[in-house]
């Protein structure tokens, strides 16, 4: 009997990837990663509640259950990524970073250790071996697929990767936790960044990092206020920048990190924040087999956006040329760059440089 | 697959043995009255709990008027120091104890703190021991507690408790020792030991869970904190747990009886873990002095392991054995204990294992559990 560590997170979806894989007749471990300590001065951490959560669906499926410290290497190999491309002006993917370092790499090992032949988790996504190689596919529920977050992942995670629900929809996942009664079958799907939750992200970042209040101004430098510090905005972001006066709103078109000045232009669809090409950096292949030639495929700048068709080339092992046919707005730097080919997600990597029109947008950072 | 498992976490609680659930029983059928009531019914079970009150305080050298009854070790712990503090706080508000106490003693003394006392903890060597000098100097005119505890729970390092009672005997602060894992496995005698509070819990024993008692010295000034009725002399409030007594009791009478016997095998069990780990050529260390220690209790680094992998893996193997505590998200924390004995960075602080041996366990379990646990540790070290 194949032996199968699942990645539990408190939530809906881990709790029937385990429940599916415990009816298919696995061997399963149910296992609750703690990535992040927020115990607050009364000893009380968030993820007691969800670890509680994992507790009461194991005991319901019938599975023994443990919890892992990565705290060390979550701080080490995300937190700090995270830190430190905030301070460059970027805004960062933990999210990627974390499946990359963390969920498919010291969790995957650690499974191993557990004589595991599976880890699995519960994505949206799908994996198929086709043509000799493991490939990395969409996730049927085309609104949940989590694709864009495992573009880092490659040949060696795959083999040993399970999606039981990728080939579901949300709708019926939350279906099957309620009809076998799972304790997290109504509970509320998390949001934002794992390890602020529900906080104010500003307050959290302030935390770590000093902000320096400056001046935002247009491109032409006329000066429309003051920002509370660049690495809490981000391009093409209208909320919280507190310009008045007539005329269309405002939106942040791009960063001045060395004079500490936050650009901004006027209406959604000002030609600044339109961009048609890109480098991108840390480029990972799913499959073994890099494209030597420039290749056509589609892209996604950000999570939940609509495909764009693009011309790709790579210029050295982990550094692509992206080219669009059509204009893309607020592609940001330090989010990642998602290629795929029709349901199939090649890989991707992180979006360095931006231009348009053969010209690199220094502006945007 | 059918597997035996095994049974190694006796520290962290123990099966009752069968002839405490027989004693209980009737406590619970036929002699359920309350030991304060003024009729028949209530007369047996006060009979019973005299009883055991005597047993309980013959086991360790005591009156009877000395032991109250409480829900468990924790309980007695917290009785005993806040007890303590609070009925003598005029007098002082200095506290001593060690950095590698129980949870029960430690968080008492940290709730103290915030209350305006002064706690000294005082720092082990890697032995895990603390030294009667260190006692000696950290001792001052407004100390009102010494709480050092008898046998670590974790390490069953023993500390010195005979020579601070000697010291303390000389100075007006009370002398407070958590003997719960010591207890039954090391003759104790609260006189001779200069001992002023001492606490037990049944479950350790083979005992039922939910009862325990602490030994006051006749004359010690305690403050009670639960109020109510005028049980346990006032000091300890609420219907007592006669089942539960009655269960310490024969839990108590069949420890003391078997001490040397336990004492001979637990020994033995430890040369067996250890020799087939030498003989599976594992690199590991015993934490914890060398032969100052509890006979159950055995903590092992295994060098080059994770203690979340190994636990894990030896559950799967139906290994039962623990390490540090859990933290309440289920993830395990550094051991505060290990943490003393050997800093921060030491490599022992991630990868040591708690064995502790108790009733039930067989050589022929103990072989085999050994001999699995070096293969799983050589699986884990040899990537």
């Amino acid at each position: 009997m194949a032996r199968v560590v699942v990645g539990m997170s408190g939530g809906v979806d881990s709790s029937v990837a385990a429940l599916l894989l415990k009816q298919q007749g696995y061997d399963v471990i149910g296992i609750f990663m703690k990535n992040w300590d927020d115990t607050d001065e009364n000893g009380v951490c968030t993820a007691t509640e969800d670890y509680e959560d994992v507790v009461r669906v194991c005991n319901q499926i019938g599975i023994p259950y443990y919890a892992v410290n990565f705290e060390k290497q979550y701080w080490e190999k995300v937190f700090t990524y995270f830190l430190e491309e905030y301070k460059a002006g970027r805004t960062p993917n933990p999210d990627v970073m974390c499946n990359k370092e963390i969920k498919f790499k010291a969790f995957l090992e650690h499974a191993m250790a557990l004589g595991a032949d599976y880890l699995a988790t519960g994505h949206y996504a799908r994996v198929a071996y086709r043509d000799g190689e493991y490939q990395l596919l969409r996730g049927l529920d085309a609104n949940k697929d989590q694709t864009y977050f495992l573009n880092q992942l490659g040949q060696a995670q795959l083999s040993k990767v399970l999606f039981p629900i990728g080939e579901l929809q949300k709708s019926q996942v939350r279906e099957i936790a309620k009809e076998a009664g799972l304790a997290t079958a109504g509970k509320k799907d998390s949001t934002g960044i794992c390890f602020i939750g529900e906080r104010n992200f500003k307050q959290f970042l302030s935390n770590y990092l000093p902000a320096q209040p400056g001046e935002m101004q247009t491109l032409g430098g006329e000066v429309k206020g003051t920002h509370d510090g660049l690495m809490y905005y981000t391009i093409g972001q209208r909320h919280g920048l507190g310009i008045g006066g007539s005329g269309e709103p405002w939106f942040v078109v791009g960063k001045n990190l060395k004079d500490n000045i936050l650009y901004v232009a006027q209406g959604f669809d000002n030609e600044l924040l339109y961009s048609d090409a890109i480098i991108a950096t840390n480029v990972n292949w799913v499959s073994d087999r890099k494209p030597h030639e420039p290749i056509s495929c589609t892209a996604k700048f950000r999570y939940r956006q609509p495909d764009v068709p693009v011309t790709l080339e790579m210029i050295d092992e982990t550094t692509a040329r992206v080219s669009f046919s059509q204009r893309v707005r607020a592609v940001t730097p330090g989010q990642a760059v998602v290629f795929y080919h029709g349901e199939q997600c090649l890989g991707g990597g992180t979006i360095d440089q931006v231009f348009r029109n053969g010209e690199r947008l220094t502006y945007v950072g | 697959m059918y597997l035996e498992r095994i049974y190694l976490d006796h520290a962290a609680t123990s099966p009752v043995h069968p002839e405490v659930v027989e004693a209980m029983v009737p406590y619970m059928t036929t002699y359920f009255g309350n030991p304060s009531s003024i009729h028949s019914f209530g007369r047996e079970t006060r009979r019973a709990l005299d009883e055991a009150r005597e047993t309980m305080a013959k086991t360790i050298g005591a009156k009877a008027n000395e032991i109250v009854f409480t829900s468990g070790g924790t309980e007695a712990d917290n009785l005993a120091i806040i007890g303590v503090a609070m009925a003598n706080r005029e007098r002082g508000r200095h506290i001593i104890t060690t950095s590698v106490e129980h949870h029960a003693v430690l968080n008492t003394c940290k709730y103290l703190q915030k209350q305006g006392f002064d706690v000294t903890y005082l720092p082990v060597d890697e032995h895990g021991m603390i030294s009667v000098e260190q006692v000696k100097s950290a001792l001052r005119d407004d100390t009102i507690i010494v709480s050092i505890m008898f046998g670590n729970n974790e390490t069953g390092v023993l500390q010195p408790i005979h020579d601070i009672g000697q010291l303390l005997r000389d100075h007006d602060a009370y002398f407070h020792t958590d003997a719960v894992q010591a207890y039954g496995l090391i003759p104790i005698h609260v006189g001779e030991l200069g001992i002023d509070l001492l606490s037990v819990s049944s479950h350790k024993i083979n005992g039922p869970k939910g009862v325990g008692f602490l030994y006051v010295r006749e004359g010690v000034r305690l403050t009670p904190h639960i109020y109510g009725g005028e049980q346990e002399r006032k000091r300890r409030a609420g219907t007592e747990n006669v089942p539960g007594i009655v269960g310490l009791q024969k839990a108590a009478e069949l420890a003391q009886q078997t001490m040397a016997e336990k004492r001979g095998l637990y020994e033995q069990f430890q040369r067996i873990m250890l020799t087939t780990f030498e003989q599976e050529g594992i690199d590991y260390a015993v934490n914890g002095h060398e032969t100052n220690r509890l006979p159950h209790v055995l903590n092992v680094a295994f060098f080059g392991t994770n203690v979340e992998a190994l636990l894990v893996n030896l559950d799967l193997a139906g290994i039962a054995a623990s390490s540090g505590s859990a933290c309440t998200a289920g993830s395990i924390d550094p051991s505060h204990v290990l943490v003393a004995m050997y800093g921060n960075e030491s490599d022992r602080i991630r990868s040591s294992v708690r064995f502790s041996f108790g009733y039930g366990n067989t050589i022929e379990q103990v072989e085999r559990a050994a001999y699995d646990i070096a293969k799983i540790v050589k699986r884990l070290t040899k990537a």
